[in-house]
């Protein structure tokens, strides 16, 4: 408050403003501790996820005591332990397009903290119909990304969103995710610090806010690269038009992401065998044959995998059946089960093929 | 003439973080040089932007233009 060009109105601003952030995980976690503790009025949050160990390093409002539990409902519970003046909401739900109009309605600005581009692709386009601010962030790596999106200040203003960089969509596998590709567990830390810093400067209009402004950021030497950002005129006709074409819109197909139980190979299943710290589960019935005596393996038929899934301890999951068939079914089943907390796959060609393979290996 | 290429994210593995190329007349010449020095570019997506600007269509390179290139995050 003694802060110079702040004061008790940029206060004041602060504790009538309404954010929105999206995803609880390594982004969201240090900006929603900013923003709580600078006294935002009001807080959402929206995740559908657990707590899981290997976010621990990342994820900063959580402890060991969390894991299992919905982070949506935990970073809100730490939020108010901190500043118990201010209002939180939790959505312990997936943002979908069903629900997302919804939701944002209710806020001034958008923060996404999420790590997919289904999602990313999905806010942007909301924002727009909503004409909300959406501070973006990412990160892949050693390197970060920050930028405000849709923002005008007066209706003449032209404002560039996500699509005007990348019209889309972009298919997951055209770009590694941090699963995937890893991620220096301060770099989220710092992104997502900078968007509750954009976000305060927005509510309160002090500084010059990162608006049609690209942000990169190295973590390995500290380089900061800014560029311009311009709109697109084929933009506007990907984003849909209305609120009942956003709610026709299938953003998890649009981005590949919609086989989401990932198939491996022989020879991978091979190194995660090698490399430990895995549940192999043979979802077949308990008749079935042949046994598998190659390698520990957890027999859980796929109609009892429900009553039992307090048998899985492993953060990483490969569902083992005999063709390959059921398996990736029981895969899919898991993962909604588990959303990202675990890494669940299922063995192509199943257990047959496996045998035939390893022995040929053999010879 | 040379310019000078600026990459970034999963781009610096297939290119390094930077790189002189010398004779480019434009962004789509620069575009298929890449693709023909570097194969596993072809399909990437990324943005293009010269000295610090964001472009979508052909743009002119000068001497000592900087072109960064800019692949998609999606880590959070």
């Amino acid at each position: 408050m003694i802060l110079r060009h702040f004061g008790q109105a940029g206060q004041e601003k602060l504790s009538q403003a309404k954010i929105l952030v999206i995803g609880a995980g390594g982004l969201s976690c240090p900006a929603l501790q900013y923003l709580a503790a600078a006294g935002i009025g009001k807080i959402g949050i929206v995740d559908d996820d657990i707590v899981a160990l290997s976010n621990l390093h990342r994820q900063t409002l959580y402890n060991v005591n969390d894991i299992g539990s919905s982070k949506a409902e935990r970073a809100a519970d730490a939020l108010r332990k901190m500043n118990p003046e201010i209002v939180t909401i939790s959505y312990n739900e997936r943002l979908t397009n069903q629900n997302a109009l919804v939701i944002l309605d209710e806020y001034d600005i958008i923060i996404d903290g999420t790590d997919n581009f289904s999602s990313r692709y999905m806010i942007n386009d909301a924002c727009v119909l909503l004409n909300k601010p959406f501070v973006y962030g990412a990160v892949s790596q050693f390197q970060g990304q920050l930028a405000i999106f849709n923002y005008k200040k007066t209706k003449s203003d032209k404002s560039v969103n996500y699509r005007d960089l990348f019209p889309g969509p972009l298919k997951e596998n055209e770009v590694l995710n941090c699963a995937e590709a890893g991620v220096l567990g301060v770099l989220p830390g710092i992104i997502g610090t900078m968007q509750a810093n954009e976000t305060i400067k927005l509510i309160t209009g002090i500084g010059t806010p990162l608006i049609n402004r690209l942000l990169t950021y190295n973590a390995l030497n500290n380089h900061v690269y800014e560029l311009e950002l311009n709109t697109r005129q084929e933009t506007r006709s990907l984003i849909p038009e209305d609120e009942n074409a956003f709610l026709q819109m299938d953003y998890d197909w649009l981005c590949g992401t919609g086989d989401v139980p990932y198939e491996i190979d022989f020879s991978l299943f091979n190194e995660m065998l090698t490399s430990g710290n895995i549940d192999v589960i043979d979802v077949r019935e308990l008749n079935e044959t042949p046994a598998i005596n190659e390698f520990i393996s957890l027999r859980i038929p796929f109609n009892q995998l429900h009553e039992n899934m307090s048998l899985v301890k492993s953060d990483t999951i490969v569902m083992i059946c005999q063709s390959g068939k059921k398996s990736l079914q029981a895969a899919k089943e898991l993962k909604t089960i588990f959303g990202t907390s675990k890494e669940i796959f299922s063995l192509r060609g199943g257990i047959i093929q496996w045998k035939q393979q390893h022995a040929k290996e053999l010879l | 003439m040379k310019i000078n290429l600026i990459i970034f994210g999963q781009l610096c593995e297939l290119l390094g973080e930077n790189l002189v190329l010398e004779d480019v007349s434009d962004t789509d010449n620069l575009k298929t040089l890449l693709n023909q020095r570097f194969p596993g570019l072809v399909g990437a997506k990324y943005l293009i932007a010269v000295n610090k600007k964001v472009i979508t269509g052909k743009t002119k390179l000068m001497d000592n233009s900087t072109v960064a290139l800019l692949p998609p995050f999606s880590g959070g």
